[in-house]
């Protein structure tokens, strides 16, 4: 059981997809410009990763070594499918905004990272978990720089005014750079930067 | 490692394929309904909106029957082809609000006069109407669109609404998330004398000029799209409004 529960732990921090496997970096600059697009869409890989570590699980034992990329991908573009499905039938508002960045989950270097290094040799259950745990690290990386893009690059959260107007009055101006894909990268590096600092077993040897 | 024949594989991959075909195909044919439902409420807010009714989705349909009470089909010579008012369509036959916007635009740009488009007349209750129209264009990265409203000058910019399919969120996005781009063209002409000039969308437009909106920072290619939208959006319904002005 403490193995299950570091599955879920580990992607947080000392494994975590975006900054230190580096891996989803494309959808991390695309969704993060405000803080609601970025929650929805760390939920929609995190239930893709899931399900689909899930099943490539259970079907390991099954699947030809030669054609097993293939049917990785015919499995997750099954669920990320789905996923587009729901989003438009009963949060068609939130489906609206993310767009195709939805679809764009089917490329997303977790998903197929995850089923290759994990589920296609690990079972059922610790699959599900991993895909929960690189769900939810990969997520909490969008939600914090979308946190910092909205709050200076529009002085919203959650498209909701909190910055007060006595701010403009004294001469605070948004960040234009916040709103740009660039200033997302250069957040992830910073936030890379400071996660090593804070755990210096992550800094390779020279 | 384990080894698998070619007919196991090939077996493998048709089954596989075929089942998540299946899979697929029953979800859509499920969910087609909400979908279209949301689509449609969708349409019928924006209409609404437009008209400056700030109703919520769910309300949308009940709204939409009460307020509007005319749908038209028009051509670009004018002439009405069309007619959907009470719950009943009285002229033509095809609904308005069920007109394929795209399409149609697509046909009226490369030069058919047989074009369609609908204008929603949405009741005010004092005997005045206000003219809502669809408008279609590009963005940046993908398709935008919008309804217009004028009112019973057929002059004046009641409100006017837009949306997209991708364009940057916070960015070009905003033609839709900003509540003051739409508000920027309240009171708006789109004729000077008896010339069509459409609303043009500029940098540096200035708040008192009749025809221009300020563009949107950094969104230079979404602001131009909005523009050509609206100037090859209305110019289709110029022969209509003028024959409602005299």
């Amino acid at each position: 059981m403490a193995n299950n529960k570091k599955l879920i732990t580990m992607p947080f921090s000392k494994e975590n997809p975006i900054i230190v496997q580096v891996l989803g970096i494309c959808s991390c600059l695309a969704v993060t410009v405000k803080l609601q697009p970025a929650v929805v869409m760390a939920l929609s890989v995190t239930v893709v990763v899931m399900m689909s570590n899930l099943f490539i699980s259970l079907l390991r034992n099954t699947i030809p070594p030669r054609i097993r990329i293939i049917v990785q991908l015919v499995v997750v573009a099954l669920f990320v499918i789905l996923v587009d499905q729901f989003l438009k039938a009963f949060a068609y508002d939130v489906s609206k905004q993310l767009s195709v960045y939805v679809g764009l989950i089917i490329t997303n270097c977790i998903v197929m990272g995850r089923l290759e290094a994990f589920a296609m040799s690990n079972k059922p259950l610790p699959s599900l978990l991993d895909g929960l745990g690189n769900g939810l690290g990969y997520g909490i990386i969008l939600v914090v720089v979308g946190f910092i893009r909205e709050l200076f690059g529009f002085g919203t959260l959650w498209n909701m005014r909190v910055l007060p107007d006595s701010f403009y009055k004294a001469g605070y101006e948004n960040n234009g750079l916040m709103v740009m894909p660039a200033m997302a990268l250069i957040l992830v590096g910073i936030i890379i930067w400071v996660h090593r600092n804070k755990n210096k077993d992550l800094i390779e040897n020279e | 490692m384990k080894s698998f024949s070619n007919r196991y594989m090939y077996i493998y991959s048709t089954v596989l394929v075929v089942v998540v075909a299946a899979i697929l195909a029953i979800v859509s044919k499920v969910l087609s309904e909400p979908q279209n439902n949301n689509i449609r409420a969708e349409q019928m807010q924006m209409i609404l909106q437009a008209a400056n009714n700030k109703i919520d989705r769910a309300h949308a349909e009940q709204e939409y029957n009460k307020y509007i009470t005319t749908e038209l089909g028009v051509k670009a010579n004018g002439e009405i082809v069309s007619r959907y008012t009470g719950g009943k369509l009285e002229l033509g036959d095809v609904r308005p609000f069920f007109l394929n916007i795209k399409d149609e635009c697509k046909k009226y740009k490369a030069g058919d006069a047989d074009a369609v488009l609908p204008v929603f007349l949405y009741d005010k209750g004092d005997g005045e109407f206000i003219y809502v129209v669809p408008v279609r264009g590009i963005g940046l990265w993908d398709e935008i669109w919008g309804y217009v409203a004028l009112k019973s000058d057929a002059n004046t910019v009641e409100n006017v609404v837009f949306d997209h399919a991708g364009e940057t969120p916070g960015l070009g996005g905003n033609i839709k998330d900003d509540p003051s781009f739409p508000a920027s063209f309240i009171g708006k002409t789109i004729f000077e004398g008896d010339d069509f000039v459409s609303v043009a969308v500029e940098k540096r437009a200035g708040k008192d000029e009749p025809h221009k909106v300020e563009a949107l920072t950094g969104a230079t290619l979404t602001s131009n799209g909005v523009s050509d939208m609206l100037k090859d959006g209305l110019e289709f319904y110029v022969p209509y409004f003028k024959s409602l002005k005299k």
